[in-house]
């Protein structure tokens, strides 16, 4: 491995409250150290140094993901590199394994999370997993329609419910806990849904409530490094903002930090119609911030996507809407999951309220507690990062976009996008898109640049210190100078240079599987894979590391 | 004894087999064929003559390099491993990258990509489904243990055995299977078109649309069907061939699958293609996460292009588009029409077996390997796409097909 210095570059990393100074940073053996004889040195002068970014949330990687692919040849067609020295390159929203890990550190992020992983279909995620490559990587999987996790809610037993947790996400080779729409999913299997989160899911004695708080107080005894992420009930409806705030109270209950709510835009819609529907970014934000929770953002972009997730319901109304094709899946007696292409159009109310509520998350909400995200594909392309930070940055941006993309005015009568002057700072978007996401996480070495942080660096062209305007912050943000990757230089000049292999981060808690022994036995009668086959093992994963708790 | 062994034929992919020495209990009759002592190809061979490894995967290289636009085909009875390695040497090469769903399950992916599926795991089978329907298959020949395992007599969460599920089972023929039915319906031949069609206009309450007479079935009767789907809590659809091999194809497929989206507004529905080999679904997932498509793909620009009808094998081998073949455990001289085979013969073929077939007879290169899911580990998926890993249960001194890939990707970007 070679050593590298970058030297002069001006650095912005809040974890250690550096806001743009000059300083060098010297890298040896895949980490940050103090001080060494580098190999190779990268003069960064005039240029910003950050941490690489990280996407908490990002459907890159399993079941769902290839059935969309398989789905949309029309969307796969689009061609990003051809095979070379390097692998060829396809995709539109939708990317196959080789562009996911280029496209990513193409714009300077080495980490993404996939969100949403049936333990039954563990081994394919991991087989995506270790197909992308450069960056670092971890799945979570998902809990909130599992038989055994309503046995244990409806019996509020916090003790089975870790041990249940423990052993599923070492099944897993999992990072976390991830409940989808709980309960609503195993409504689904009758054609019903869940509405609120106080009612019985059909067969069981418990509620999405309980599920939701013995999964929280389970994450914190477990001590897990990345607290319950939450798609929450209702989701994409007009009045899902009200769910979310009794999420949050939910969570304000337990009275210590214990909830991510993921794609929170998709989560905030006000009225009780798509007529009246509005945003309820700006009550939610207040919340968000006085409240001991985590947010990210789900912001839409305009154009055509894919959506996908493990709201089977959810997926169904919008089959239903948007009369296009539907994949739908359901998971032995544990989750369940739903595919439909859609387009988001400026023009449309719905839409323009969509885009302008995901701005108003990223310019309300503290940045120590939102994360940018598209939840990809969902919201759109993770490629528009770059765009969305622009937006966040500049006033006259998000001027300039509504004005030339003609987003409906009903946004002005809707939402308070067009009343916030607030300008996202370097720092802030620093902190949204590498400090605030590897805290949430609980990767103490990702999202810095402190002595001993894993060497993931992104180095953008321009001064942080002196903000060009948004046009070359845009260009800059999408074609970083450098990106290194466990101290390897695998971007230059926005072009792939090398390519290597990236961590697959997983969770050792403290199994106890024993306490809940008969109850595995049993629900392994319902199941179609023997006990013995369900799962993932470390060593069939190409490059696993565990986080033992 | 070795436990949970998964039996490696058919899309069933069974994982409860126990071993004791070279008895597997709970193989089904076809799975223990499969799993008794067969002829092997003894060594690896050059135009018939006995070579060693090296030389064999040289030979190999040589062609494929040689080659303008190689065909490399098969792939559903290897593991994913083995398949991913074979895409990237696809691609590499510029040549096409085909398996075996273009000749058999083709229709359901095209159908697939104009309506979406609605399916589930078997799991919904064993544990849910109370109206359950085999439509043009017959899994007690082709798939024996499905019908105890996962659908008929299944003990599963709402549905705990055989009388708590109404069967139906559509077919042109009285078939074993449809002994198992509560309700047999004896069609003709390519009409299931105009019957999914029919059974649409019904459940969309359009009755008045259906002629007397549709396919071989009364109206009556047709209303009879109708009002059972109906009737489902959760309803399984499982279709084979005898929907995606008759008049219509990808037509039929498109039908079956708008009348389930239809009955998913009346009650909870899914489709399940009975997909035969053990990892044919593998062979299409592994391609469709490495270059973003299931079958028939061209790489002869550098990237991935995919066009049915086109890049498929046996059309490619028509057109004589192919200089030479890699056929990689599949056997498409016993498979083939006539004139692909034909195309075959003329150009250079490497296959990559454990045993030997009519395709062996015509390869200039032969490198045997080792069986999957008996001497050999890795990831296969299940009909319904469950990912399941076949172990390696005895030695052997074949090697694998990953570690013949691996040594061919090596010496093709060398
Ligand atoms: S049903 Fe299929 S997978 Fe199961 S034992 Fe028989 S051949 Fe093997
Ligand atoms: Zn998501």
């Amino acid at each position: 491995m070679t050593s590298i210095l970058i030297k002069n570059g001006i650095v912005v990393d809040p974890e250690q409250n550096i806001n743009g100074e000059k300083m060098d940073i010297y890298i040896k053996d895949g980490k940050i150290v103090d001080e060494c004889k580098a190999d190779k040195v990268i003069d960064a002068n005039g240029m910003t140094v950050v941490a690489g970014g990280i996407d908490i949330h990002a459907h890159i990687a399993g079941p769902k993901v290839n059935a969309g692919r398989a789905m949309r040849p029309e969307d796969m067609k689009h061609v990003r590199m051809k095979s070379g020295k390097f692998r060829c390159a396809m995709g539109g929203v939708l990317l196959t394994c080789p562009s996911i890990g280029y496209e990513y550190a193409r714009m300077g992020y080495t980490t993404a999370i996939e969100p949403a992983t049936p333990t039954l279909y563990a081994i394919h995620t991991h087989e995506e997993l270790d197909s992308i490559p450069i960056i670092d990587k971890a799945a979570l999987p998902l809990f909130g329609n599992w038989h055994l996790t309503f046995k244990f809610a409806a019996e509020k037993d916090v003790e089975k419910m870790k041990s249940f947790v423990a052993w599923a996400i070492e099944r897993a080779k999992g990072y976390g806990i991830k409940v989808v729409n709980p309960g609503g999913v195993e409504a689904w299997m009758y054609g019903k849904n869940v509405h609120s989160l106080n009612e019985c899911i059909p067969g069981f004695e418990a509620t999405p409530a309980e599920v939701l708080t013995t999964l929280m107080k389970a994450s914190i005894e477990l001590n897990l490094p990345h607290k319950v992420h939450v798609h929450c009930n209702n989701l994409g409806v007009p009045g899902s903002a009200e769910t979310t705030a009794e999420t949050i109270e939910l969570a304000k209950k337990i009275g210590e930090y214990c909830l991510h709510i993921t794609h929170i835009q998709f989560n905030s819609y006000t009225g009780d119609t798509w007529k009246n529907m509005g945003s309820g970014a700006e009550e939610l934000a207040k919340l968000i911030n006085d409240n001991p929770v985590t947010v990210d953002m789900g912001q839409v972009i305009f154009g055509h996507t894919t959506t996908m997730t493990a709201d089977g319901p959810f997926e169904f109304a919008l089959f239903k809407l948007a009369k296009s094709k539907w994949i739908n899946k359901d998971v032995e007696i544990e989750t369940g999951g739903g595919i439909v292409p859609i387009t988001y159009r400026a023009k449309s109310a719905v839409n323009a309220v969509q885009w302008a509520t995901g701005l108003e998350f990223g310019l309300l909400v503290d940045p120590d507690k939102i994360v940018i995200s598209t939840d990809f594909p969902n919201g759109g392309p993770f490629t528009s990062y770059p765009y969305i930070i622009t937006l966040l940055m500049s006033k006259k941006f998000r001027e300039k976009e509504i004005e030339e993309k003609g987003v409906n005015n009903y946004i002005e009568k809707a939402t308070s996008l067009l009343s916030i002057e607030t300008e996202r700072t370097f720092y802030d978007i620093v902190k949204m898109t590498r400090t605030t996401p590897a805290r949430i996480l609980g990767l103490k070495n990702k999202g810095n640049l402190k002595v001993g942080a894993d060497a993931d660096v992104a180095i953008y062209p321009f001064n942080c210190n002196d903000m060009p305007d948004y046009e070359r912050i845009l260009k800059a943000l999408e074609n970083p100078a450098y990106t290194i990757k466990d101290g390897e230089i695998v971007v230059k000049d926005g072009e792939i240079v090398s390519e290597n292999w990236g961590k697959t981060f997983w969770v050792k808690a403290k199994e106890q599987s024993e306490v809940i022994e008969e109850e595995l036995e049993s629900v392994f009668k319902y199941y179609t894979v023997s006990r013995g086959n369900y799962g993932v093992r470390e060593e069939w994963i190409r490059r696993a590391e565990a986080i033992r708790v | 004894m070795i436990k949970d062994v998964v039996c490696t034929f058919c899309g069933n992919a069974c994982d409860d087999i126990e071993f004791e020495g070279d008895y597997g209990r709970n193989l089904c009759p076809v799975g223990e064929a499969k799993f008794a002592r067969k002829e092997r190809i003894k060594t690896p061979m050059i135009n018939g003559k006995e070579v060693s490894y090296d030389e064999a995967i040289e030979k190999a290289a040589e062609i494929l390099k040689s080659s303008k636009r190689p065909l490399l085909y098969g792939w559903s009875s290897t593991v994913n491993e083995a398949i991913r390695l074979g895409v990237i040497i696809a691609e590499k090469l510029g040549g096409i990258y085909d398996q075996c769903s273009s000749v058999c399950h083709a229709p359901t992916t095209l159908a697939m990509i104009e309506q979406g599926i609605v399916g589930g795991t078997l799991g919904q089978a064993k544990n849910r489904a109370d109206v359950v329907v085999f439509w043009g298959c017959n899994p007690v020949e082709a798939h024996p243990r499905h019908p105890t395992r996962y659908s008929v007599m299944a003990r599963g969460f709402l549905t705990r055995g055989r009388s708590d599920r109404r069967v139906i089972v559509v077919d042109v023929r009285k078939t074993p299977t449809a002994y198992l039915a509560t309700d047999f319906y004896m069609i003709k031949p390519n009409s299931d078109f105009a019957i999914f069609t029919a059974l649409r206009s019904i459940v969309n309450g359009h009755e008045e649309a259906v002629p007397d007479r549709v396919g071989g079935l009364k109206k009556e009767e047709l209303i009879e069907l109708a009002k059972t789907l109906e009737s489902a809590k959760y309803g399984l659809v499982f279709f084979g061939l005898g929907v995606t091999h008759t008049r219509g194809h990808e037509r039929n497929v498109e039908a079956v699958i708008k009348l389930v989206q239809d009955l998913n507004k009346k009650t909870r529905y899914i489709l399940q293609p009975m997909r035969g080999h053990f990892n044919v679904v593998g062979s299409g997932e592994v391609p469709a996460w490495e270059v973003g498509f299931e079958y028939a793909i061209d790489f002869s620009r550098g990237y991935a292009r995919f066009s049915p009808g086109e890049f498929t094998a046996v059309e490619a081998l028509i057109r004589g588009d192919c200089d030479a073949a890699m056929i990689v455990a599949s056997d498409p001289v016993a498979h083939f029409p006539k004139k692909a085979v034909e195309r075959l013969k003329k150009i250079p073929v490497i296959q990559i077996d454990p045993h030997p077939n009519l395709t062996t007879k015509i390869a200039d290169v032969v490198i045997p390997t080792a069986i999957v899911g008996i001497e050999a580990e890795g990831t296969i998926y299940r009909m319904d796409g469950v990912p399941l890993r076949v172990k390696k249960i005895k030695d052997t001194n074949y090697p694998t097909d990953v570690e013949i890939m691996e040594k061919l990707l090596e010496k093709i970007v060398r």
